[in-house]
């Protein structure tokens, strides 16, 4: 069914916020944006009214759908630790697009995830970008294989005797050696000799992705060094990287500016411990001034919450210094960006997908309430919709 | 040249002099002023003098005398001190893994005062904060109510009762957090509740003893620490803060309180929503936590930013809680105000940061209202306190000032950078570091 959005405010991240706007959609997609007087439509559209606008919200690191909201071991499947180098292990054989973890983040507006393996091995393997709306991943996936999630520092290390990699040093030494085999089966492959080309090996055909670009590494980095680290393994092997985590960014922003590498930066509200103990509530305002692109992220938890809401991420961010629209970006439009779906998601435009978010006031202020979300064109609902509504 | 250096020093002192060693009252000017007992005053006075506070009211009709000293805080919010109920800061521990309960055990003995997590809680605005021992345990320890004023040391921090003893509550909880595969700890919810009662049998009959011996030192019970402790909450001179999630689980905790008489407090409340009348109905107080998500847990599966309203509407005394490192100090106002998002009042919410959570650790008497006669803990807010763009400013504590997000280190531990974190695994409230989460969650812990 069309659908007509009317929006007191609309913030279509592709110009100034639109008063008493018009969204019109049909067929999954945005075929109208803009001012609503003057602009008629058929009577068979569904009409929604809202006080805010927003472009779906887009969560550029997740591992929901991977870890189930029960915390129990048939719903988590986001470490798989039997070697530490595991990049052909998808997110789409594990994502569970009915946990309840699932619509409750997209109860707040969230339509687009990046999600998949976690930090917590060097390896860990892919992720994949799929929208919310929680039927099967085949139905609602958008890149099957987005990422390869590598992890540097002590996420990807062990402290188990005896195992590899036990430091950072050894780490780097494994991913190098791991990726000099991927660049040489990348020239066998090439053989004018069928007979000698090698047999396929899933772990060297997705980090020959990472070598081609076309998958690239999303690398988990907290401490400077392991920031630079990160840039130096870039360097080698000519990658296309993008860094994630990178608590201590302040302390080597010029290098991550000059890399030109994009930044999916922690949760704001993540636990200043360990090789977190440096993160600042103030990073991503460093980074927008700094001009590097990022997004920020919900992130992997491995307790409670077992999901944080990258909506209150970017909300904090927006509290400690991040201009309102740097901050909505970073969630939207710049999220998109970053994960190569500017095209389709991200912002309100005609032809775009018709995901958008419902408010009843500023979406980062506390109080304020996700009225209701469209995946697609479909609606779904907003918070509190759940089972402590019934009475007992 | 010593002498100069004297001369320097205390020149020093007197610069540094605390307010509150001022014979000369301070006010407040200019702020809206939210006092939690009455309405906020649009253009309120606060007075305060030798760490209490003289009076409160309207611009219009508190009349300053000539010797108080002015600070003009135009344009700024003053409410109370905000009230923590359940944290973890300073790391304090109590039991091991030799048994399930432990009341002998006091986190008194084992809480670092230079955990940067105290700074970081001044900052949110914190000035009185119950430090818990772990949940691990059906009985853990003893917990510590202390004020946050500026410390070298942990009794700079305590609050002394009459008998000189410091306040603080007994930690206990069921459900799974307590029950563990191996003995000598439980291993279903029913030997759970069998072995306190056990035990709460024993303190009975201990204080009976007691009772018996009339002071005769040849009749008295041989001292038992932990019976001794339990006989304190038996006698109502101890508040039980009782870590509880699911509802048949807060119902065992209801059973068991009405069984022995002790008091109560229900931490967490996960499934509070479901059975909030009972709770009402027991007159029971809840400090309740706020998670962005629910699960990480089973019994944490219906964690719902709804609880606040749901019990307020019950007529429940409903607090908050940081759990911190669970959430976060620095935050604490974020979750009365993702409660009023969950429909609780603005009032309600409010007074789960401050009354409520004095009424919960039965401090009420001294903190948690901006009224003549308490002590001078207050904040000194930017804005709106539900706002997300707001800022605690200031921080003060019996009058004294502990938090100032202008000086340069103080905005450090308010926003986070390098030396205001911990070098340390992440700690999460009950079983060690979050690493070893990490691990148990792939092995299937389900903690």
């Amino acid at each position: 069914m069309p659908v007509a959005i009317h929006g007191e405010t609309i913030h279509t991240m592709a110009g100034a916020p639109i008063k008493d706007g018009l969204i019109l959609v049909r067929d999954g997609r945005i075929t109208f944006v803009g001012p609503a007087a003057g602009m008629a439509y058929t009577a068979d559209h569904r009409v929604v009214r809202a006080r805010v606008v927003t472009p779906g919200l887009i969560d550029a690191r997740a591992t929901v759908g991977l870890t189930g909201i029960l915390n129990q071991t048939q719903d988590q499947d986001m470490l798989e630790k039997s070697a530490p180098v595991q990049p052909e292990l998808r997110a789409i054989d594990a994502y569970n697009p009915r946990d309840p973890l699932v619509a409750y983040v997209r109860s707040f507006g969230i339509t687009t995830v990046n999600t998949g393996h976690a930090p917590g091995t060097l390896v860990s393997g892919q992720t994949m970008i799929v929208k919310t709306m929680g039927r099967t991943a085949d139905e609602d996936v958008v890149n099957p294989a987005a990422m390869t999630a590598v992890s540097l520092g002590s996420a990807g290390t062990t402290d188990q005797a005896g195992k590899s990699p036990g430091t950072r040093s050894k780490a780097v030494a494994l991913l190098r050696a791991e990726l000099i085999k991927a660049q040489e089966y990348a020239v066998k492959l090439t053989a004018k000799d069928e007979t000698k080309r090698p047999g396929r090996d899933l772990k060297l055909e997705a980090l020959g992705r990472a070598l081609d670009g076309s998958q690239p590494l999303l690398i988990t980095a907290h401490r400077q060094q392991d920031i630079m680290s990160a840039l130096r393994l870039a360097k080698e092997f000519n990658l296309k990287i993008i860094l994630d985590g990178c608590a201590d960014a302040q302390l080597v922003l010029a290098e991550m500016k000059a890399s030109g590498f994009p930044v999916v930066l922690h949760p704001t509200m993540l636990r200043t411990f360990g090789d977190m103990e440096n993160l600042s509530m103030t990073t991503a305002a460093r980074l927008h001034e700094a001009g590097i692109l990022f997004a920020l992220q919900s992130g992997y938890e491995s307790y409670v919450p077992k999901t944080r809401v990258v909506l209150f991420e970017a909300a904090l961010a927006a509290g400690k210094g991040l201009p309102f629209d740097a901050a909505l970006a970073s969630i939207t439009i710049d999220a998109a960006r970053l994960l190569g779906l500017a095209d389709r998601v991200g912002s309100l435009a005609p032809g775009k997908d018709a995901d958008l978010a419902f408010y009843d006031g500023n979406p980062f202020e506390y109080t304020t309430h996700c009225t209701g979300v469209l995946i697609n064109g479909r609606e779904f609902p907003g918070e509190n919709y759940g089972s402590s509504n019934s009475e007992f | 040249m010593p002498s100069r250096f004297l001369g320097v020093g205390a020149l020093l002192a007197l610069l540094t002099l605390p307010l509150s060693a001022q014979e000369n009252p301070v006010a407040f000017t200019g702020a809206q002023i939210i006092p939690i007992a009455g309405t906020p005053l649009d253009n309120g006075i606060l007075l305060v003098q030798h760490g209490r506070i003289i009076a409160v009211g309207d611009a219009a009709t508190v009349r300053l005398a000539a010797d108080v000293q002015v600070v003009d805080v135009s344009g700024k919010v003053i409410m109370p001190g905000l009230i923590d109920s359940h944290s973890h800061i300073g790391g304090g521990s109590g039991g091991d893994g030799s048994g399930p309960i432990q009341p002998d055990t006091r986190v008194l003995d084992s809480f670092d005062v230079r955990d940067t997590r105290l700074q970081k809680a001044r900052a949110g605005g914190i000035t009185t904060v119950n430090v818990m021992p772990g949940s691990g345990h059906l009985i853990s320890g003893q917990t510590l109510y202390l004020k946050l004023r500026s410390a070298r040391i942990i009794d700079d921090l305590l609050i002394p009762l009459a008998d000189g003893s410091p306040a603080g509550g007994l930690k206990m909880a069921n459900g799974t957090n307590s029950i563990r595969e191996t003995g000598p700890f439980p291993g279903t919810r029913g030997k759970s509740a069998a072995l306190v009662r056990e035990q709460y049998i024993k303190a009975q009959e201990y204080l009976a003893k007691i009772g018996r011996a009339q002071g005769d030192p040849e009749k008295m019970p041989a001292r038992d620490l932990s019976l001794e402790m339990l006989g304190q909450v038996l006698q109502g001179k101890r508040i039980a803060q009782h870590h509880t999630h699911r509802h048949d689980d807060i119902l065992t905790v209801l059973r068991l309180a009405r069984e022995f008489g002790y008091k109560i407090a229900l931490h967490h409340v996960s499934d509070g929503w479901k059975i909030a009348p009972e709770i009402a109905a027991a007159g029971v107080p809840c400090s309740i936590i706020v998670l962005d998500s629910p699960g990480g847990k089973l019994e944490a599966r219906d964690v719902d930013f709804r609880t606040g309203a749901h019990l307020e509407k019950a007529g429940v005394t409903v607090g908050f809680h940081t759990d911190d490192g669970v959430t976060d100090s620095r935050l604490f106002l974020r979750s009365a105000a993702l409660a009023v998002r969950g429909g609780m009042t603005r009032d309600g919410a409010l007074r789960g940061v401050t009354l409520a959570n004095a009424k919960i650790l039965g401090l009420e008497d001294r903190t948690g209202t901006l009224e003549p006669g308490k002590d001078a803990d207050f904040i000194i807010l930017s804005g709106d306190p539900l706002s997300v763009y707001t800022q605690v400013e200031q921080t003060w504590v019996e009058g004294q000032k502990v938090f100032d997000f202008s000086d340069p280190q103080d905005r450090l531990y308010a926003l986070g950078g390098v030396g205001a974190g911990d070098p340390r695994r992440a700690q999460l409230c009950c079983y060690g570091n979050a690493w070893d989460l990490i691990i148990a969650a792939n092995q299937g812990g389900s903690q």
